[in-house]
């Protein structure tokens, strides 16, 4: 019994919700990149705007705190002219006890045109898509640990502008990929785009053997995991695991998981750097490394926004 | 009131039936002669059996009504949306004639009053017969045994933990000394209260989705220490939804120590795996979750072959408010009282397997293990889940060539999520007496 059709695709293969990167094609990640170059340019003009989504009500949905990814979202959604309307749900109407399901109906009924969605749990996404009506669009802004898309797609961007061809690279992932929603949305990418050495590296209680099965080789020594590495990805450490059964200090997962200018010097002297912010200096990263030659965490928030804008045009059917 | 029993005072003649029992293993055509809610003849009638009422039952099967060893009808808990009657009223629908029921009630089951109005509710239905097992520890809390040989005089036949894992294991070895000193069964779900938390099986698909992820180990982990204690005290254990190869290898192994235990598993996890969540479909929220392919082979082959006894519904009704959540947070369960014989006989086309093995595991197989112990107010009807001469006339008739799409609108239990939703299955029941009575009949809906 096989699972249904991809839906975030329609009958005719066209991107109508981004609620995963797995399952979409090679050509439809390049158009979204390659999309997200035209906008680049829109972001340095004097007049940061373009018209393509005028008159249509984005609602920014977040059911989870932040601040900065709701952010980038009103930006991008605010350059292509779309009114935005943010909700901060965790404190509003589902802490009175209004059910996700009424939460979308209500606001369906306010004409909403697409929905932002960040939410705790893994998969809300999709229910909101299989119950809002036909012509409302969902972006998945993260849902608990499945799937980050838009981070997915801006960390290809800024691989693809640096590295220009995936089909030679060695991706190192580092941290806790196993709660991490952008590591899934990271690992899918690369494999969608032929990156043919993906390396997820950390501790047995952070990357458990069975990522294996998503395509990755996994490494548990960190000296081996980004060696010769064009790219290394770092993780965000949630605070709620700095301590505890999954790793017993913030300061022991330094020393053995944190990127410094030393173990940074086993990668490819050109190796890039990057990171989904917020970073915790001097837990996963060192300020040395952070805010050195390689690193390209500024750039990727950049890219970001555009990559947004690209998103949330072709989604609706209006791409420049 | 009248009572099922007293009905049964009708004469009724089924004719002309494939008559099959899988406890003697009879398979022949004849027919079913039933009076005073006994049967008391089959083959041929009696020559001066003069019936009120014949069944027609050319080109359809005559078997015991199906005995579920896991049926939740959400009393007491859900009296007012008349939920006895509509679970029963589906068992019934669904070829069952008797139904245990889990004592994860609310309140739980573990005060013999609680049981007493239960049984007393169920049987002024004049549906199912009702069996259910008392809670192993007050409101499944873990700490404090049930007044055990109170609940057994009230109606109970045997005690369970229902799903709720007994942290504790000085607890749970003094719940089995207590429960073997008087012979009771004890009923576990075999998995450990802390690795047992996540929503879906461990392996590539909960990885892949991002959903916390159930390892093995936390069933074969229970299952070791359950298997220690029942070594140790004797007790006779039944093991509710096995769910993996691991574990099942551990209840082959056991029982050829020669232990006691016995087991059972849901259709859902006889036919499904986790592949079939899908995009996050929360009809494939269950308790244990899905596990993989080689699981579900080892649950297959492990039934033909009697390490596992029983296949049970599981039948859980969550209302659409509890499932139309994000997949972790919807409540977990399905319905499956109207789908066990469909499931059961699918199951038996796919393996290869004569039909009477498989309604063996729903009969006589799960009515040997509730009629185990002592028993008081709610012993075991003797010769439930076989057609026996003198036995109680409860019977499944059913049209083993029809098949029918599942359509979860059109059931007659409230619980409406199930996994198997637009499935077809071969099967359906037409007639479903209970001591005697016709409790259910296709003809009248």
């Amino acid at each position: 019994m096989l699972a249904r059709n991809n839906p975030q695709l329609n009958r005719h293969d066209e991107l109508i919700h981004l609620l995963s990167i797995e399952g979409l094609p090679q050509a439809v990640l390049h158009h979204i990149l390659d999309t997200a170059g035209t906008f680049l340019s829109v972001n340095e003009r004097e007049v940061k705007k373009v018209p393509l989504l005028r008159g249509k009500s984005v609602f920014n949905l977040f059911f989870e705190n932040s601040t900065r990814t709701r952010t980038t979202f009103e930006i991008a959604a605010k350059r292509l002219s779309a009114d935005v309307i943010n909700l901060d749900i965790a404190r509003s109407s589902t802490a009175k006890g209004e059910s996700l399901l009424d939460t979308i109906a209500n606001l369906s009924a306010m004409h909403a045109d697409m929905f932002v969605v960040r939410h705790g749990e893994s998969g809300a996404p999709y229910l909101i898509a299989q119950h809002c009506a036909p012509h409302v669009h969902v972006v998945n802004a993260g849902d608990g640990r499945h799937a980050h898309p838009t981070q997915g797609l801006l960390d290809m961007y800024t691989i693809r502008h640096y590295k220009r061809d995936f089909r030679n690279l060695t991706v190192a992932v580092v941290g806790d990929i196993v709660h991490s929603r952008v590591a899934r949305s990271d690992i899918h990418a690369l494999t969608t785009l032929g990156v043919p050495e993906i390396r997820a590296v950390g501790p047995k209680t952070l990357v458990p053997g069975d990522l294996k099965e998503m395509g990755v080789r996994v490494c548990h020594d960190m000296a081996e995991g980004i060696r010769d590495a064009d790219v290394i990805i770092m993780l965000r450490l949630q605070n709620e695991r700095m301590s505890g059964a999954m790793l017993p200090s913030a300061g022991e997962f330094f020393k053995t998981y944190g990127l410094t200018l030393e173990k940074l010097a086993l990668a490819k002297p050109d190796a890039i750097v990057m990171h989904p912010g917020p970073i915790n200096r001097g837990v996963e990263i060192d300020s040395a490394v952070a805010d050195g030659e390689q690193s390209v965490i500024l750039p990727q928030v950049t890219f970001g926004i555009a990559v947004r804008m690209a998103v949330m045009s072709i989604i609706a059917g209006n791409t420049p | 009131m009248t009572t099922a029993r007293d009905r049964g005072g009708l004469r009724l003649l089924i004719a002309g039936g494939r008559v099959v029992d899988p406890a003697s293993g009879h398979d022949a055509p004849g027919d079913v002669a039933v009076a005073d809610g006994r049967i008391v003849a089959i083959g041929a009638p009696p020559a001066d059996f003069v019936p009120d009422r014949t069944l027609d039952a050319r080109g359809l099967v005559v078997m015991p009504g199906l005995v579920d060893l896991a049926a939740r009808l959400r009393e007491p808990g859900h009296e007012h949306e008349r939920m006895l009657e509509s679970e029963m009223a589906a068992a019934v629908a669904g070829g069952v004639t008797s139904v245990i029921c889990p004592p994860d009630t609310e309140p739980v089951l573990d005060e013999p009053g609680l049981v007493q109005m239960l049984k007393f509710r169920a049987g002024s239905l004049n549906l199912a017969r009702l069996y259910p097992p008392g809670a192993l520890t007050r409101g499944l809390a873990g700490d404090t045994l049930t007044e055990m040989a109170e609940l057994t005089e009230a109606g109970c036949v045997g005690f369970s933990q229902a799903d709720v894992a007994l942290k504790d294991t000085l607890v749970l070895h003094r719940a089995l000394q207590y429960a073997a000193t008087f012979g009771y069964a004890v009923w576990l779900r075999p998995s450990d209260a802390y690795l047992g938390g996540g929503v879906a099986a461990k392996g590539a698909l909960a990885t892949r989705m991002g959903l916390s992820g159930v390892p093995v180990l936390a069933e074969t982990i229970a299952l070791a220490t359950i298997f220690e204690l029942v070594r140790d005290t004797g007790a006779r254990v039944h093991l509710c939804r096995l769910s993996s190869a691991a574990g099942i290898e551990m209840v082959r192994r056991a029982r050829a120590e020669g232990l006691p235990v016995t087991s059972d598993v849901s259709a859902n996890h006889l036919h499904l795996t986790d592949i079939d969540i899908g995009y996050f479909n929360a009809s494939m929220r269950l308790t244990p979750p899905l596990r993989q392919q080689r699981d579900r082979d080892a649950i297959r082959a492990a039934l033909a072959d009697g390490t596992i006894d029983a296949l049970v519904s599981d039948h859980t009704p969550v209302d659409k408010d509890a499932k139309n959540l994000p997949f972790a947070e919807a409540e977990p369960g399905a319905t499956g009282l109207e789908l066990l014989l469909s499931l059961a006989l699918h199951w038996a086309a796919a393996a290869g397997l004569p039909w009477i093995q498989a309604l063996a595991a729903v009969t006589a197989a799960p009515a040997r293990i509730v009629a185990h112990g002592p028993h008081g107010e709610g012993a075991v009807a003797p010769g439930v889940g076989t057609l026996s001469f003198g036995g109680p006339a409860d019977v499944c008739v059913f049209d083993p060539d029809a098949r029918w799409t599942v359509n979860a609108a059109a059931l007659r239990s409230q619980g409406k999520h199930t996994p198997f939703s637009g499935y077809e299955l071969p099967g359906r029941v037409r007639y479903t007496l209970v001591a005697g009575a016709v409790a259910f009949d296709a003809g009248d809906t």
